[in-house]
């Protein structure tokens, strides 16, 4: 049992989403980077679909009352267990009592806490996910609120020797590699429908000028501030089906990047899309960081997305050899 | 009337968009529909999102490339009837005007029409559901009388309730949901649009055929307290 003593900026509840709802009008949503969130899940040998906790910049305070195995990855927004610094990206033991803090967020935007055995609440049209502005899954419908009680499912894992201490497993991940938090961010573009008529020079810039992530920015999508762009003829487009990671253009000439809560169509001009293997990276920007588009064909953009999934399943492989081997150890 | 063929484009690494035409028209929203079901079974294809024109297909890229779906896809792209479609109407009960319907006058002194006319005129016709989208259940109807136009508050309201029935502009429509909106409202229905913990979850589904049907506020609110049950 879990109990928030401060929620944090935006804290969620979050797992793979809500597909196969789209035609209802019901934003498939789920975590902003998906692969930290599934990396988290791998850590403590959780199956991809658990619910973690998305927390926004400003990390919550939580404290634990009963001892659980936990992992964080994502951003790093200065995890710490009872004022002590707590390293991410590694599965840790937290001792009944723990209190889990954090503190300054030093780089990206968005971190995952999962535990062992995954956030029990109720799957709403087959997922935990929050939709915010739905109002419904997860808690409720809504953030972390202060007082909140949240439970985790049941655990296969084996307790440390010693389980009325914190505990660092001495093998760690350098998975964090597999995703750079590189500045300014470089996401690739899959061209869409009306990326023809841009003029040469406006999709020049989207290359080479940099666009500032406005302070409007959230799951539903990242409002971005730069040099005006403008379609060379005047596009009359009827409301159609967008994704995550889709850049629209509308008639201000400042660009829209849609979110995991993006509504499930739109009407405004579409420049094209950003690759898959670069969500993480558009989930990580945080307001006043910079972004540059570089076009790529769908063929390699497919190509590097099947490498992502292949890296995970493997991470997921070897943790898998992993846990029983440190269960033996002392 | 002859259309070209479809347009697909990638939305994406794993979303293709076919795209019909590029006007509200019921015959390319049905091929879009009629698309959509016959694509019901595809493996790896998580979402099929239809819209006025388009049909967007969502999909898992370990599964298909680009390539491969737009050749899967193709050999029904030629299928312009959508003969297999179920037409479903239905009737939606409106309580206007009043407190359910609070702009009611205002859009009639818009239109220069009676309160009457105007309620008249919108249960008169009949809509088609071209898709949902914008909220979860949201309903973008077509079939508004033209006379019933109305442009939208200059503010918007901080709540409207769930059921609402506006005007906005040559649309009318249904909130789901309670939330901020600028619609003309004219009305409210006692059903509720969307709900995630039921089967289904929409009341309306695309190619729906509907009718707005009045009924007083005594029946309303027996009907809200009803529905609980």
């Amino acid at each position: 049992m879990i109990r928030v003593e401060h929620p944090g900026l935006l804290s969620t509840l979050q797992d793979q989403g809500r597909p196969g709802c789209q035609h209802l009008g019901v934003t498939p949503g789920g975590a902003m980077d998906s692969y930290s969130a599934a990396v988290a899940n791998a850590l403590v040998g959780n199956p991809p679909a658990a619910a973690v906790l998305e927390m926004t910049l400003r990390g919550p305070r939580l404290s634990f009352e009963r001892g659980a195995w936990v992992s964080i990855t994502g951003a790093d927004l200065s995890a710490e267990l009872d004022g002590s610094p707590l390293p991410g990206w590694r599965p840790v033991w937290l001792p009944a009592g723990s209190r889990l803090g954090f503190g300054r967020p030093r780089l990206g935007c968005r971190a995952y806490l999962a535990v062992a055995g995954g956030f029990e609440v109720t799957a709403v049209l087959g997922s935990r996910s929050t939709d915010l502005r739905a109002g419904f899954g997860g808690l409720g419908g809504r953030p972390l609120g202060k007082g909140d009680i949240i439970e985790a499912g049941e655990s296969g894992l084996a307790l440390p020797d010693d389980p009325s201490r914190p505990y660092v497993p001495a093998w760690s991940a350098a998975w964090n590699r597999a995703l750079p938090l590189e500045c300014p961010a470089r996401l690739r573009l899959i061209p869409g429908p009306d990326w023809q008529a841009l003029p040469e020079e406006d999709r020049r810039a989207l290359g080479t000028d940099a666009f500032r992530v406005g302070q409007a920015s959230d799951r539903m999508g990242l409002r971005l501030e730069g040099p005006p762009l403008r379609l060379a003829s005047a596009a009359e487009r009827l409301s159609a089906g967008v994704t995550f990671g889709t850049l629209q253009l509308p008639p201000g000439g400042q660009l829209i990047l849609l979110g995991v809560d993006r509504q499930t169509t739109g009407g405004y001009p579409v420049l094209g899309t950003v690759a898959s293997v670069d969500h993480p990276r558009l989930a990580q920007l945080r307001p006043g960081e910079t972004v540059r588009f570089e076009p790529i064909p769908v063929e390699r953009a497919q190509t590097l997305y099947r490498i992502r999934a292949l890296q995970l399943r493997r991470l997921r492989a070897s943790l898998g050899l992993r846990w029983p081997l440190n269960n033996s150890s002392s | 009337m002859s259309v070209g063929p479809p347009r697909l484009a990638p939305l994406g690494d794993s979303a293709l968009l076919i795209v019909f035409g590029d006007r509200i028209d019921p015959a390319l929203n049905r091929r879009a529909l009629a698309l959509a079901k016959a694509l019901a079974d595809l493996p790896g294809v998580t979402d099929r999102v239809p819209a006025y024109a388009s049909l967007a297909l969502h999909y898992d890229p370990c599964v298909w490339s680009h390539d491969g779906l737009v050749e899967a896809v193709t050999p029904y792209l030629a299928d312009e009837g959508g003969a297999a479609l179920e037409d479903r109407h239905l009737l939606i009960p409106v309580c206007y005007g009043g407190e359910h319907g609070p702009d009611l006058d205002a859009v009639a002194r818009h239109c220069g029409l009676a309160p009457d006319e105007v309620i008249a005129r919108h249960s008169g016709g009949e809509y088609l559901v071209y898709f949902l989208g914008f909220t979860p259940g949201f309903a973008y109807l077509g079939g508004l009388d033209p006379a019933l136009a109305t442009p939208r508050r200059g503010a918007p309201r901080s709540s409207v309730p769930a059921g609402a029935v506006g005007i906005a502009g040559e649309q009318t429509g249904i909130y789901p949901q309670a939330s901020p909106g600028g619609w003309r409202l004219i009305g409210r229905t006692p059903l509720r649009l969307f709900d995630p913990l039921r089967e289904p979850p929409c009341v309306l589904a695309p190619g729906d055929r509907l009718r707005f049907v009045p009924i007083g506020p005594d029946e309303f609110e027996s009907r809200m307290r009803g529905k609980d049950r």
